[in-house]
């Protein structure tokens, strides 16, 4: 590895300690660290507090987080959550975001789990409170007086007599050399100046006057441009590869095979398109495609890995003994994460150490990623988060990594790859398809007694984490394996209730082993999921699973209400006990105005344009967050065209530290999950993926008819801070599809809901 | 590979490139411009829309060569950071973002409809954005800023 400038070195030549360099700057990649720390790639220890953060002469603070931005507002929010803590005003604060050799392992930026992990009592909130205290100490003995007659104002130590010292003066440029503190105590929510406030998003400027600098915009001295040429079918191998058919192009440097994955490298992007474009291949086609138009039923039908979540075991008993079962089966499809950047990364993979610029959301596992597919030493391998277009879980930012690393290591170049749009729809990992059936037994009072639930969830590959490359395409092309589904029946359940996939309905009791962690009454319980291997690889796609089986409980209590000829909102409470959500159901439906009846609406017409309304509910992932969402839709009865007219969400993710950031994630949420509910879905045809470009893969664009969206955002300053960024999405297909069975009297009980199911659907009403 | 001159932002530019090359990658790779990105290839998306002769370009399908002496106006041409355009202020104010991958169609195609109509009715305005995606689904503020704009300059 170079020798990196020591960060004394770099103190005394810039006269500033903390310098942030522009990854355009052409700078050599390694030739100085991104922050202040001498720091090897798996030396950042998490333990100590100049790992999180660094103070310089001028006050400046400098803080280093594993949780890195993509447009979800992330960014902006930890930098209220370090400017809180040490008192300072957010200007002062800069934020260094995911890179291997500086920031600490944070795992991966997902699943809601962002603000859980760094807003309560540890890492990045632990660690400034630590810093505080640190400092107010100092300050104490500094000035003679003890801590607490000290007052802090914007980094500045005050005692009453006027004295005082700045945190510069303090801590300046040295490390702190402490551990962080576990019992440093949080700044109350009643003391938050900062956090709490409705912050614009920080880079808002920088986005809108063009001048961002995303993983796409960066150069690096010496960079070459390269394109993969992928498999026309997941599982093809390479026959034979002519690279005469490429000898023509100007400016190509190389064609790269490594066992089944083929990349091309040129001086130029758009050589690299052309000899991308012209390489012939053949390719050993692989056994075909189950056909999408059977593949719910071939899902159930496989070999499956089973898990039971739940099984109070006498649910077989109520449902002989009930006065009524109710039974219904829901479909959702496989949902591209379809960003609008086909996603890029750079890499420059030298003899000895490689530099990869990703956009991925796992710096750390993509360096074991990039090691292994490297043969490079783990520590010699550098992942610097570079932010790409929006991903919204696992999309093509890992493979596209590889991708840099395998050809600028195959050229020993830099080498930047940009997917292309079809690369980028054909392979990446797509959200699951899945299957819900639902019974459940009502009394004779209209109750439900039971419910029973079980699912089939397609599953390939998913995210690579530290050992597993194969699990997006370019690692299994290049050699390594994917995780696959190993059968197994299901064991009852041990420990305690686990939920992160919001299998478990929130109507039920959610007991395991006597421990009740579930949000309702239904005491009745049984929850079977089945993972099946698919076709195709899969992986999180925002609300992995969540927003699948939320689908399904949430359409399914509508039902069962509809049969008890109940208001859907009163008939959800009846069978809630848990008073977060209880207390979102009322709020959305208080601020929706919500018209208290049983749907569907009565005396609506058959034909013509109708309209009415839904609700849906969640305990995300069992407690990490809650929403209710009100939507109103019409539905043309002729064109089966569903429009919605409003939606109004009431929101819980406990303390609030940024009600502006919150209120644009609900937005986004509820608008890109209409979209998924009404258009979305990969298509296949006996042999490959179909839906390859924003042709074929439907999506609303900016020229909708927008609906309204009304957020009631509930502030709990006593709780733990859950994630937000989920929650509201989990809900749009269910409410969506409660609202059109208001409206029409029909179910639709598969996603999506394009027009000519909606019309096939109102046709069989009868 | 052809010399081409091109006059972009206000600034007279030399490249050495295929005359094929698609303008994104010449505003790209050669002129280290950040607005206009490469969202599809397709002319599907807008993420790489410039402006030339006030219409919205779809940058990533047109070959470098036919610009000829026409001027490019990328996002960065229209404002700075410091003084933004007015539409890029309005946006600003709205917070009308999250990733922000796709501006530059959604600001210059809206720039260039109210530029030509600035009466736009929200029924013209929506028909301009029916090519233009968002995938953060970041419509309700882009919607807003488009107006706020438009009544700026009422």
């Amino acid at each position: 590895m170079k020798k990196e400038i020591s960060r004394r070195d770099f103190v005394k030549a810039s006269g500033a300690l903390i310098v942030c360099f522009s990854t355009a700057s052409l700078v050599e990649p390694l030739a100085m660290a991104q922050g202040p720390f001498d720091t090897h790639p798996s030396h950042v220890d998490p333990e100590k507090l100049d790992s999180w953060l660094a103070v310089a002469s001028d006050g400046t603070v400098t803080a280093y987080t594993g949780k890195c931005d993509f447009g979800q507002g992330i960014y902006t929010v930890q930098t209220q959550l370090v400017a809180e803590e040490l008192c300072v005003s957010i200007s002062k604060v800069k934020l260094i975001q995911c890179d291997t050799s500086v920031t600490p392992d944070q795992g991966t930026t997902s699943g809601s789990q962002s603000t859980p992990t760094n807003f309560n009592t540890r890492n990045l909130a632990q660690a400034a409170a630590t810093a505080r205290e640190a400092l107010v100490g100092m300050a104490a003995q500094r000035l003679g007086v003890s801590a607490d007659q000290l007052t802090i104002e914007n980094g500045v130590v005050s005692a009453k007599d006027g004295r005082h010292v700045s945190y510069g003066g303090l801590i300046g440029g040295k490390h702190f050399d402490i551990a962080v503190s576990s019992t440093a105590k949080r700044r109350s929510t009643s003391e938050w100046k900062v956090l709490g406030k409705p912050v614009p998003s920080l880079d808002r400027v920088a986005l809108m006057s063009g001048t961002f600098e995303f993983v796409h915009n960066v150069q690096v001295l010496g960079m070459v441009h390269g394109r993969v040429v992928r498999p026309p079918e997941i599982g093809a191998t390479v026959g034979n590869v002519d690279e005469k058919s490429v000898q023509h192009v100007p400016g190509l440097i190389k064609v790269v095979v490594r066992n089944n994955f083929i990349g091309v490298v040129a001086e130029k992007q758009w050589q690299a398109a052309q000899a991308a474009k012209d390489l012939k291949v053949t390719w050993q086609p692989r056994l075909g495609l189950p056909a999408q138009k059977d593949f719910y039923d071939y899902l159930r039908k496989q070999p499956s890995r089973d898990l039971m979540l739940v099984n109070s075991k006498d649910v077989d008993n109520k449902l002989k003994s009930a006065s009524r079962v109710l039974k219904a089966t829901y479909l959702h499809p496989y949902q591209a994460h379809g960003s609008i950047g086909s996603s890029c990364a750079v890499a420059d993979v030298q003899a000895d150490h490689a530099t990869v610029w990703s956009a991925t959301q796992s710096v750390y596992p993509t360096q074991h990623g990039v090691s292994a597919l490297t043969a490079l030493p783990l520590d010699s391998v550098r992942v610097i988060f570079v932010r790409g277009a929006g991903c919204y879980g696992l999309n093509a930012a890992d493979t596209v990594s590889y991708d840099a690393a395998l050809l600028s290591q195959a050229v020993r170049r830099p080498v930047r790859v940009q997917l292309t749009r079809q690369d980028e729809f054909l392979s990446e990992n797509y959200g699951s398809a899945c299957v819900v059936e639902q019974q459940a037994a009502l009394d004779a009072s209209g109750t439900i007694d039971a419910w029973d639930c079980e699912t089939w969830t397609a599953s390939f590959g998913g995210r690579p984490g530290y050992d597993q490359p194969g699990n997006v395409i370019t690692g299994m092309l290049a050699g390594f394996d994917p995780e696959t589904i190993n059968p197994r029946t299901a064991v009852e359940p041990t420990g305690e209730l686990r939920n992160g996939n919001n299998a478990v309905p929130s109507y039920v009791v959610g007991c395991v082993n006597g421990k009740c962690g579930g949000a309702g009454s239904i005491r009745s319980e049984r929850v079977l999921t089945h993972a099946v291997k698919s076709p195709f690889f899969t992986g999180p796609l925002r609300s992995p699973l969540r927003l699948q089986n939320t689908f399904a409980h949430e359409c399914f209590m509508d039902e069962i209400s509809a049969y008890a000829r109940a208001d859907p909102v009163a008939y959800r409470l009846q069978h809630l006990r848990e008073t977060r959500i209880i207390d979102v159901v009322k709020a959305a439906a208080k601020t929706a105005n919500w018209d208290a009846r049983p749907s569907p609406k009565p005396g609506t017409a058959r034909t013509g344009t109708v309209t009415g309304r839904g609700i849906a509910c969640v305990a995300y992932e069992g407690d990490n967050g809650y929403a209710a969402l009100v939507a109103e839709v019409e539905v043309g009865q002729a064109s089966g065209r569903v429009q919605a007219s409003r939606f109004v969400v009431a929101h819980d993710c406990g303390p609030i530290s940024n009600p502006e950031g919150l209120r644009n994630q609900i937005e986004g949420g509820v608008l890109q999950g209409m979209s998924r509910a009404l258009g979305e879905e990969i298509t296949w045809d006996d042999r490959k993926v179909t839906s390859i470009d924003w042709q074929s893969y439907n999506t609303l664009p900016l020229g909708i008819q927008v609906p309204i969206i009304e957020s009631v955002l509930i502030d709990r300053p006593e709780a733990k801070a859950t994630g937000a960024g989920e929650t509201a999405i989990t809900l749009v297909a269910a409410a969506i599809g409660n609202a059109i069975f208001d409206a029409t009297g029909a179910r639709l009980r598969e996603v999506p809901f394009t027009p000519d199911r909606v019309k096939a659907t109102l046709s069989s009403r009868g | 590979m052809a010399a081409i001159s091109l006059k972009v932002n206000g600034h007279a530019h030399t490249v050495d490139v295929d005359p094929e090359t698609p303008l994104l990658y010449v505003l790209s790779d050669d002129l280290q411009l950040r607005g206009p990105k490469f969202g599809c290839g397709l002319a599907q998306c807008g993420a790489c829309t410039v402006i030339i002769r006030g219409q919205a370009v779809r940058s990533c399908v047109m070959p470098v060569s036919a610009v000829k002496q026409q001027e490019v106006m990328t996002l960065e041409g229209l404002g700075t950071p410091e003084k933004p355009h007015a539409i890029q202020e309005a946006f600003i104010d709205e917070g009308a973002a999250q990733c922000g991958f796709c501006l530059s169609g959604v600001i210059l195609t809206a720039k260039a409809l109210l530029d030509e109509n600035p009466k736009a009715s929200d029924e013209q305005i929506r028909e301009a954005l029916s090519n233009v995606l968002c995938r953060c689904f970041t419509h309700t503020r882009m919607m807003r800023a488009i107006k706020r704009y438009q009544r700026s300059r009422a």
